[in-house]
């Protein structure tokens, strides 16, 4: 049965795509085809990478209302972009090849999230209350050290990284298109390879160990699987916080059963159909009025709402 | 054979284990009893390597549980603990399903159906097998937990405090269903409990522990002993024998 579901979410977005692609186009079909087909690249592509991020980080939380942007992860991306951007000041950071920036950029994003949330999520007992806590502080210091640095950098030169830093599905950085999309492929591959193992992963620590998993060590691996799409997304589009969950509870409601090979598959498909749908309508038919990310984090916001109202918090 | 050698844990600055050394037999049901914060779920735990020990080691079958790849132990042992919060969504087949990862690795065979049927009738599941965990009682569940653990078929069974929530038919049903197995199979059942008198009548071997260190092991019938388990208890309990079982009567 989930097979099945899988085939006519992957219908619905070729739909789509074939929506966005063609729809109002009108002169030259190269062009077009070209233009519009990067976007949607970048759209499918950042898209799976928040979803898939969150399905990751809801199996080692053991729990599925928690998200990366919740836990600050996005939070720590701009951070350390600020801090690039006040240590290099605005000349180097402008200077500096977007590739390499980048790739610093996620080495210590890397290793910041293994640090931060490894040690977090090592103890022998998931306490989910004090995952909540420990991410709102995170997020809180992670967002206050940055508009510290903000006030503390030239306004001119933080031009620079303001336009990188707003969530818009509108402006993507199509510079970091190409390298995004090798980065995300490869974490998607090794999130693809581990489906069976964090199968088990989500039964807990204890269970998971019994069942012969390295769970400390594949906790970490995840982590880093995690750590790279969320960078990469969050370069691509700026923080997002609701969307991820909104995708992960859709799947959720619509596979049935609990294998990440169906899970992992239907995140990936539904983020493409909610973005590539909803940026078709704001382009062609609402022109353009409301940002496609403000709609998005509504409806992500309240289905984090009915979620904790009804107590699906584990 | 399960052979613990000067095993030291401790939280923080409390000691929970000191220098504990034992030797449980193979093939034998062996019960640990002792007083509340002996140091008992902590021992079997790290037999599990659910945990590290700060000194000393523990071999199971002659492989060191520490240096051990995660992957052959769990054909070797399992392990259930008291508290166990699942996330997902599962119904109780796929769950004793589980119970086949160490063995195929996610891609189940005609072989596994056989002996997830088997493990469910075994624990008397037959009828909630398409429930989902969140449909089920406290006992259910912790039946449906069990099952997982036999269904993953390992000489050694480590079970802590297995009869939390089972009323007195699937007690002592469990009991039987561990029993025969130590008897007829030669598996090695071990089992935090707090029912002294389940010990007495089902165990083969005692391990009795008090403040973080072995009181006692030995078998059952020598350790069923007036002294002996008052000593432990710090409670005065007489020992009658009935129907040539020992009962210990403490209240």
């Amino acid at each position: 049965m989930p097979a099945r579901r899988l085939l006519v979410m992957a219908a619905v977005l070729l739909v789509a795509c074939g929506a966005y692609l063609s729809w109002g186009a009108r002169g030259d079909w190269a062009f077009i085809l070209s233009f519009r087909g990067t976007k949607l690249a970048a759209l499918i592509v950042t898209g799976t990478a928040i979803a898939v991020s969150t399905k990751l980080f809801q199996t080692i939380s053991g729990n599925r209302i928690l998200t990366p942007s919740i836990m600050g992860f996005d939070a720590l991306f701009v951070l350390l972009e600020t801090t690039l951007l006040f240590a290099l000041g605005g000349f180097g950071y402008t200077m500096l090849d977007p590739a390499i920036r980048f790739a610093v950029t996620l080495v210590l994003m890397t290793l910041a999230a293994i640090l931060l949330f490894g040690t977090l999520m090592h103890g022998t007992r998931r306490d989910l209350h004090r995952m909540i806590l420990v991410g709102i502080i995170f997020g809180v210091l992670f967002r206050s050290l940055s508009s510290l640095l903000a006030r503390m950098i030239d306004p001119n030169e933080y031009a620079v990284l303001q336009a990188n830093l707003f969530a818009s599905f509108n402006q993507i950085e199509l510079d970091l298109l190409g390298i995004s999309t090798v980065l995300i492929v490869v974490a998607l591959f090794a999130a693809w390879r581990l489906r069976d193992t964090l199968d088990a992963m989500e039964l807990g620590r204890e269970i998971a160990i019994n069942l012969g998993i390295d769970y400390d060590r594949h906790v970490l691996v995840v982590l880093g699987i995690i750590a790279v799409l969320v960078s990469v997304a969050t370069a691509l589009v700026g923080p997002v916080v609701f969307f991820g969950l909104l995708i992960t509870s859709l799947a959720y409601q619509i596979i049935p059963g609990f294998r990440h090979r169906d899970h992992l598959i239907a995140n990936g498909l539904l983020a493409g159909i909610v973005l590539v749908a909803g940026q078709t309508l704001m382009e062609r038919v609402f022109h353009l009025h409301t940002p496609l990310s403000v709609i998005i984090e509504m409806l992500g916001g309240l289905a984090f709402l009915i979620l904790i109202l009804r107590g699906h918090t584990r | 054979m399960i052979e613990i050698d000067r095993i030291g844990f401790a939280i923080g600055k409390s000691e929970i284990l000191n220098e504990v050394s034992a030797q449980l037999p193979r093939g034998k049901m062996t019960a640990i009893i002792g007083p509340n914060g002996a140091g008992k779920s902590t021992l079997l735990s790290l037999i599990a390597r659910l945990i590290s020990p700060a000194s000393g080691t523990i071999r199971v079958d002659g492989h060191n549980v520490q240096q051990t790849a995660s992957d052959t132990l769990a054909r070797i042992l399992a392990v259930l603990r008291q508290e166990n919060v699942i996330a997902s969504r599962l119904r109780v087949r796929e769950l004793v399903g589980f119970g086949r990862f160490p063995h195929t690795r996610g891609q189940p065979d005609a072989q596994d159906g056989e002996k997830i049927q088997w493990a469910l009738d075994l624990m008397a599941l037959s009828p909630f097998a398409d429930r989902f965990l969140d449909q089920l009682s406290g006992g259910q569940r912790q039946r449906a937990l069990i099952a997982m653990i036999l269904c993953q078929d390992t000489d050694y069974i480590l079970l802590d405090e297995p009869l939390n929530n089972l009323d007195l038919f699937h007690s002592r049903k469990l009991m039987q269903v561990l029993q025969d197995m130590a008897h007829r199979l030669g598996k090695t059942p071990v089992l935090v409990i707090h029912d002294i008198n389940y010990a007495a009548k089902y165990a083969d071997n005692i391990l009795a522990m008090k403040q973080g260190g072995i009181f006692a092991n030995g078998p059952t019938q020598a350790i069923f002993e007036d002294d002996l388990l008052s000593a432990l208890f710090d409670t005065p309990i007489r020992i009658h024998q009935i129907e040539g079982q020992p009962f210990a009567m403490h209240h």
